[in-house]
């Protein structure tokens, strides 16, 4: 394959179809011919955004109350283009703050060496003195080069934080639905056993399971103090929440991939008297990885949804509580800012789901859905 | 030649007359019989279900294959073949009777009856070499990867697959489909190779290629052969034997046909071969007896009432449907 092959399966793979025309269009092909896909792909979708943005406007300039009003789209992009600021010159700051303690650090150090010389050569009480002198310098030294920046999050960080905290849970519903699933697939005992189990619990909304999982954190955690554990209360309760939501789409599918595996796999097993870890490995997990990965997709999304509402109620630093703090300060800027934030989490979500796109396509042998 | 085309034709309709009125019987196969056959059929019934949803596939099958030898199961679509076929690879245990190979009973699958599939049960996720490599690191772990890789690269040259080795399943054509899956099954090194309908998905020009093709290879080998197909010309084409399969339900095997032609044999000559056309009129017109013969049947039991019912019918503006059902096709 040359490379526009590669290129076109990649814009395949990916499900990014936007690129396909421009692929082309570099290779040479008949331009007329590709203008339909870019009309297709880039202008139809851009007017579509064009026209929304216009009654987002119309609507920002009618939807004007006494406490409150819809901001615009001019002043959601200020608004964001001003916490991408106050994130730079917050990091700026604590990056001065950090040097400047660290001279200190380096200063405090040569004076403890001095005492320790002064120590050295010095007896009786003055060389006890300049002992204690130079280690209380030390220190101080210390402390002065471990200095951590202990400003609030920025806009920045309590995205990185969401991102973290979403990773972690789905990472943990992950792990157990798909253990879980396999068996049920496997095993249509297994399956009856637990099905009432998983039927019931998957509707419910992560509002209801979040003080449930708080009861079971803050249990775990009734003997340690703030800042000697390795998460903070809140982010695994977050965490926790995501976990459970985010579970039940992948053990779903799973099951339902694994106990549908083609029987002609399974024949083809049979036949080469493949044993129990063999038939596991060899035939029903490559078969059931398109479907357990379309459950990964739901999961991600699953989450990411759930997060916010988590983050909010269990105060984890995230975009959540972001929200809800700006919701609760009310200034001037604040829905300007909670408008930037929903379509950041919306533009974050979009980019998970078409990683987790292409994670499936690249397990689908050749199948791959459009997105 | 044994037969002239008359004879042929003669001895064929005779034998219509008088074994379609009887239920048919397996015929003692047309040579004295080895010693001990490969496989042995004795007397196998085969059904699904339970109660009143029961349904009985296959009645009273009893054959034997000899070793070395190609034998063919020619019948009608839905007359048990795949059935049939399973139940020799070992993926379904006969309700009675017994299936032994070697004077062994089988017992569940084994690498020792390769079965192609008619579906060819490619794994989508590997390619040509990893389904063939997959077959033959199961049945071989004892030998070297070497050994085992140089294995795979035969088959895979036997075959003619080498400029597609890389490729998956989903980037082949149904006949390299078909390949893959029967060097797959060949590299296992068989005692007996099951072609279970290998190729009534492919077009009629790959066929007739691949046709070909398991014929040569057959002939290198000489291996104990049984294949299931809906063609007679393919199964004359092919085989030493013709078993027919009477339509089902309650399917059973007719008397078996044996194939007097000399190998090699090539299709584009066989088609002027009086041998070949007597034997195949033979073939269809028993096929087409008994399966007229097993309608009738059906017909007649739904047609006998269990009461006298009264010479009334309603009358109706739309067309009777039971006529259009039953009008000569």
């Amino acid at each position: 394959m040359n490379w526009r092959g590669h290129a076109l399966k990649f814009c395949e793979v990916t499900g990014l179809p936007v690129l396909e025309p421009f692929v082309r269009l570099a290779a040479g092909e008949d331009v007329k011919e590709q203008m339909v896909g870019v009309a297709k792909f880039v202008l139809v979708p851009a007017l579509a955004i064009l026209v929304f943005l216009g009654l987002w406007s119309l609507a920002a300039k009618t939807i004007i109350s006494d406490s409150a009003t819809l901001p615009s789209p001019t002043s959601t992009w200020n608004a964001g283009v001003e916490l991408f600021e106050m994130h730079s010159a917050q990091k700026k700051a604590d990056r001065e703050k950090k040097l400047t303690k660290s001279k200190e650090g380096i200063e405090l150090f040569a004076t403890a060496n001095a005492y320790s010389q002064l120590a050295a050569s010095a007896t009786g009480d003055q060389k006890a003195m300049y002992e204690t002198k130079a280690r209380t310098t030390k220190e101080r030294a210390v402390r002065a080069m471990n200095y951590i920046p202990s400003s609030a999050p920025t806009f920045v960080d309590q995205i990185v934080k969401s991102l973290q905290t979403v990773a972690f849970g789905f990472l943990l519903a992950t792990a157990v639905a798909i253990p879980v699933g396999v068996l049920c697939g496997m095993s249509p005992w297994f399956n009856a056993a637990l099905t009432p189990l998983i039927q019931t619990f998957k509707p419910v909304s992560p509002l209801a399971w979040l003080p449930i999982a708080a009861v079971v954190i803050i249990w775990a955690y009734s003997g340690s103090q703030p800042g000697e554990t390795m998460f903070s209360k809140a982010f695994l309760i977050s965490a926790a929440t995501v976990c459970l939501c985010s579970l039940w789409p992948t053990l779903i599918n799973t099951t339902f991939g694994v106990a549908s595996v083609d029987q002609d796999y399974l024949n083809v097993a049979r036949v080469l008297k493949l044993n129990w870890w063999q038939q596991l490995t060899k035939i029903i997990l490559p078969a059931s990885l398109p479907l357990m990965f379309a459950g990964l997709r739901i999961s991600l999304g699953v989450g990411w949804m759930v997060l916010i509402a988590a983050d909010m109620l269990a105060q984890n630093p995230g975009l959540g509580k972001f929200v809800w703090d700006e919701f609760q300060n009310g200034s001037s800027q604040t829905y300007a800012r909670i408008a930037f934030s929903v379509i950041i989490i919306g533009l974050i979500g979009l980019v998970l789901d078409r990683i987790m796109i292409f994670l499936r396509n690249l397990v689908s042998f050749g199948n791959t859905a459009p997105a | 030649m044994a037969f002239s085309p008359f004879n042929f034709l003669v001895f064929g309709s005779l034998f219509m007359s008088v074994a379609v009125l009887e239920e048919p019987k397996v015929a003692p196969s047309g040579k004295p019989a080895v010693p001990s056959p490969m496989l042995q059929l004795k007397q196998v019934y085969k059904g699904y279900g339970s109660g009143v949803t029961r349904t009985e596939v296959l009645q009273n099958i009893n054959l034997n294959v000899r070793e070395g030898e190609f034998l063919a199961v020619v019948g009608f679509s839905g007359s048990g073949k795949s059935t049939f076929m399973k139940m020799l690879a070992g993926l379904e245990n006969p309700d009675s009777g017994e299936i032994l190979m070697e004077d062994v009973p089988i017992r569940g699958p084994s690498p020792e009856r390769g079965l192609v599939f008619q579906n060819y049960s490619l794994l989508p996720w590997l390619t040509v070499r990893g389904n063939i490599a997959l077959s033959v690191n199961s049945v071989f772990p004892q030998w070297g990867k070497g050994e085992r890789a140089d294995h795979v690269e035969k088959f895979i040259e036997m075959v003619g697959l080498k400029h597609a080795a890389h490729r998956r399943p989903h980037e082949l054509s149904g006949g390299m489909r078909q390949r893959t899956s029967l060097a797959r099954t060949l590299a296992m090194k068989p005692k007996i190779l099951l072609l279970d309908e290998p190729l009534s998905a492919l077009d009629a020009l790959t066929r007739s290629v691949l046709q070909e093709e398991i014929l040569k290879i057959w002939e290198e080998e000489r291996q104990t052969c049984v294949m299931i197909t809906n063609d007679v010309d393919e199964a004359i084409l092919v085989a030493d034997r013709i078993v027919p399969l009477n339509p089902g339900p309650n399917a059973s095997l007719g008397p078996a046909f044996t194939v007097e032609l000399d190998r090699p044999r090539r299709a584009s000559e066989l088609n002027h071969n009086d041998t070949f056309k007597g034997l195949r009129n033979a073939v269809t017109n028993y096929l087409v007896a008994v399966r007229m013969k097993s309608r009738q049947d059906e017909a007649s039991e739904d047609e006998a009432p269990a009461i006298a019912l009264p010479d009334l019918e309603p009358k109706s503006m739309s067309l009777p449907r039971k006529a259009i059902l039953n009008s000569p096709a």
